[in-house]
């Protein structure tokens, strides 16, 4: 009996789990698959084999991207432990064969190695751990905590031996709770844009041209909205000054290929490769139910393509209007993690001309191409008050498109959580916005305002409009199609 | 006695169900966390504005962009009832730094009024008065909401000492304290008055003002530092504006930055012997290079009364007095 505790007490500390033998083997990769449960626990320990999620390069987490932290990592593993301590006991597994005897007593020789005694202090301190570990992911959930969290540390560094904290927050106002508070001071300035890409990094010596105050460059088209958003016209900003500005940004670009719609996948990468954020670190996210049929598109330096599997619905309204229940869900396993800002936009267009670093902002919207000159009141916003994406005629500043939208991780997944618990609500109530995932977005950045507008030239359709004057780069155009054959 | 196994087993069964329990808690927590945590539709803004219309002559004759897609703020670009609307739910308190050092302390009671008449009406407010002379600051009236600290400070010999030491006063300043006590933070000039209103327009990470003096010319002709051996050198084919050093700001947090790289940039240029042509105003455009400014203000908001008003200069909100500067600087 002593001895047997004396071995508990020398045993090892956690650490990740390591298979025993081939039967544990198998239950090891049961648990990989088990340990999915909680959505904001999508470790990268145990390295998923084989499920296309691991980096070829190995970039791990560089910058201010959210990590696991250590707590998390140890309580995870040692109630994964516990569970193969579960899988090990004599009740759990099946009858053994005479063949199979050999390989179990090498499973059972664990137990058998630390004692009877030792178990139940070990279940014990498993337990201990497993709440440990369930804690501190149930903190962890808090959206924009983390960030902020990324933020301050980073902060912290420039004021080593000087202030304990700059807080980014004012949290010297009331008890709010941190998240709380961030949510309310979050509403559109550039808090939740990842520290390094933020509009004040340094820029390298470089030469320009000067701007001039008193000569405008673009007098024909508004280039600012009321509450300070540029509007990205041709001849309003110097890409090279932005693109040193955003020179450490990694951009995610989500694109959705559904059923019949992967054949616009090889036009749009391919455009994408020549025009789409040059001289950046990209990452296209294809989400798509035919993996097989994503073509290889050869990919620049610093470029890479990630195919995820998702499901198809029968009615292409649905297929557009979960494209958010997505896109929230992946920002929070995924994204948050590995990219600094998204860029969520249809597939079945082409790039015509430079999408560069000028969008980049803590949220944007695209100006739809039909209606930059309509007036609020015809605009096609849901109108029905008994619908979450109802707008009231005398409200609206632009109408945007649903096909280009995009910010920082956090401020998408804000956005796409908010639109998909607002249709759930609608779906539930049995009602269908007019324009399904566009109305829903048309609501949110009416009361969210974003950071910038992106002008028709990122979002343009030849075939349906007229081109104007006042429209000198087409850079993001419809790809024509049968609707009723690619629909069905 | 129970048969040991036995016992194993009741508290694996045990061990079993706590996790799943626990996992059943966390997932029901995930949820309800997210809903709590986001909040989808606030209505922030009810308001009732006009539509802005995109293909409609401006309102301004003035850039309203930088090239790097910084606002620059002048009437007629904003909205200030909808910015109203959508800061004042912030709650935020923003913070203002004046000098008034040896003789300055005269401007301090006209500088306050018209502050109180028109710097962040409806906002929190605290003033940041540092002196030699406590004693010598008169008390002003302040509206609800509205504070002010006198801080005291060493008086130097020269005036381009004082000059210098801002930089340094203001970063150790945010430092110690105005870190805890406002959100974003002003540092202007102590021999000027604000003449209309100044509002959360210029609210932002990192704000600038443009130099009525230069707004005009060629960067060739902007007054900067052009010796190499100071570290405020800036050669000829650089520059963007030329920024006045009597009005700076922004979040407290990047404002300490750029005020603490300044005084890093000054103390070399001491240790160097070498002062630079403006002082630290030469210093704050070195910086503002390197590091943009989020937010521009146009000369509306930093202007000098002996010039005759441009028309394009809608409303003058913050401008100089009519002073002898070189018996003030004696």
């Amino acid at each position: 009996m002593q001895a047997g505790l004396a071995r508990v007490q020398g045993d090892p500390p956690a650490g990740p789990l390591l298979p025993q033998s081939e039967a544990g083997t198998a239950g090891h990769r049961q648990l990989v698959e088990k340990s999915r449960f909680c959505l904001g626990t999508d470790l990268r320990w145990p390295p998923p084999a084989g499920s296309g999620s691991s980096h070829p390069d190995g970039t791990d987490g560089l910058g201010p991207r959210q990590e696991p932290d250590l707590a998390t990592q140890v309580g995870l593993a040692l109630s994964l432990r516990s569970e193969r301590c579960l899988q090990l006991l004599p009740g759990h597994l099946p009858p053994p064969t005479p063949l199979a005897r050999g390989r179990l007593r090498g499973v059972m020789g664990p137990r058998s190695l630390w004692g009877r005694s030792a178990s139940p202090r070990l279940c014990g301190l498993l337990l201990v751990a497993a709440c440990l570990g369930f804690y501190s992911n149930v903190f962890s959930l808090i959206p924009g905590r983390r960030q902020i969290g990324e933020s301050q540390s980073t902060e912290g560094g420039h004021l080593q031996g000087q202030a304990e904290v700059l807080p980014l927050s004012p949290d010297s106002h009331g008890g709010a709770p941190q998240g709380v508070l961030e949510e309310t001071t979050t509403q559109w300035s550039e808090r939740d844009c990842p520290p390094d890409t933020c509009r004040v990094p340094e820029v390298p010596r470089m030469v320009y041209p000067k701007a001039q105050l008193l000569k405008p460059g673009r007098t024909d088209v508004l280039v600012m909205t009321p509450w300070f958003a540029p509007v990205i016209w041709e001849g309003v900003f110097d890409s090279a000054i932005l693109d040193a500005q955003f020179r450490n940004a990694t951009i995610g670009l989500t694109v959705f290929a559904i059923k019949k719609y992967v054949v616009f996948l090889e036009l749009f990468l391919r455009t994408a490769e020549k025009h789409f954020m040059l001289g950046h670190r990209v990452t296209y996210y294809v989400f798509t139910d035919r993996p097989s049929d994503v073509p290889r598109v050869p990919l620049g330096e610093g470029r890479r393509l990630v195919v995820l599997e998702v499901r198809s619905y029968s009615r292409w309204q649905d297929v557009s209007m979960r494209r958010m229940e997505v896109i929230s869900a992946f920002s929070r396993r995924r994204f948050l993690r590995e990219v600094d800002y998204l860029v969520c936009v249809d597939v079945d267009m082409a790039f015509r001309d430079r999408v560069g670093a000028e969008i980049l902002a803590p949220l944007f919207g695209t100006l739809h191409p039909g209606f930059y000159a309509a007036a609020r009141s015809a605009f096609t916003y849901e109108r029905r008050p008994r619908s979450r994406a109802h707008i009231p005629a005398d409200e609206g500043d632009f109408y945007y498109a649903g096909g280009f939208f995009g910010g920082s991780v956090a401020e998408v997944l804000r956005l796409a959580s908010a639109c998909q618990q607002a249709m759930a609500a609608d779906r539930a109530d049995g009602i269908e916005a007019v324009w399904h995932d566009e109305s829903h977005l048309n609501r949110y950045l009416l009361y969210r305002k974003p950071a910038k507008v992106l002008s028709p030239e990122y979002l343009w359709d030849e075939h349906m409009l007229r081109r104007p004057p006042f429209l000198r780069k087409l850079r993001f155009v419809a790809v024509p199609k049968d609707h009723a054959a690619i629909r069905h | 006695m129970l048969c040991p196994a036995m016992r194993c087993h009741r508290l694996a069964l045990g061990l079993g169900f706590c996790l799943l329990s626990g996992t059943a808690l966390c997932l029901l927590c995930n949820m309800e966390l997210r809903y709590k945590g986001e909040k989808p539709f606030q209505p922030v803004t009810q308001s009732l504005y006009p539509q802005p219309k995109l293909l409609e002559q401006r309102p301004t004759e003035l850039l309203t962009l930088t090239p790097w897609l910084a606002p620059i703020v002048s009437e007629g670009t904003f909205s200030p009832e909808l910015l109203q609307r959508i800061y004042e739910p912030l709650n935020l308190t923003i913070g203002l730094t004046v000098f008034a050092v040896g003789k300055y302390t005269r401007f301090v009671e006209h500088f306050l009024e018209s502050a109180e008449r028109f710097f962040m009406r409806g906002h929190r407010v605290h003033y940041y008065v540092f002196t030699n002379e406590p004693a010598a600051i008169p008390r002003v009236p302040l509206g609800p909401g509205r504070r002010l600290s006198v801080l005291l400070i060493q008086r130097h010999s020269r005036w381009e000492e004082i000059s210098t030491r801002r930089m340094e006063t203001i970063s150790r300043h945010i430092a110690e304290r105005a870190h805890r006590e406002v959100d974003y933070i002003f540092c202007l000039d102590v021999d000027m008055v604000f003449r209309n209103p100044w509002g959360p327009e210029t609210l932002g990470d990192l704000v600038a003002a443009i130099h009525p003096g230069y707004y005009a010319v060629p960067r060739q002709q902007f007054p900067y530092e052009r010796r190499h051996t100071s570290t405020a050198f800036v050669a000829d084919d650089e520059g963007d504006f030329y920024y006045g050093g009597a009005v700076f700001g922004g979040r407290v947090a990047k404002v300490y930055e750029f005020t603490r790289g300044c005084h890093m940039a000054i103390l070399a240029d001491k240790a160097n012997g070498i002062m630079a042509a403006w002082q630290e105003e030469s210093h704050l455009n070195r910086r503002f290079i390197s590091y943009k400014p989020s937010k521009v203000l146009s000369p509306e908001y930093l202007w000098d009364d002996r010039k005759p008003q441009p028309p394009s200069l809608k409303l003058i909100r913050f401008s100089t007095l009519d002073k002898d500067t070189s018996w003030l600087r004696s």
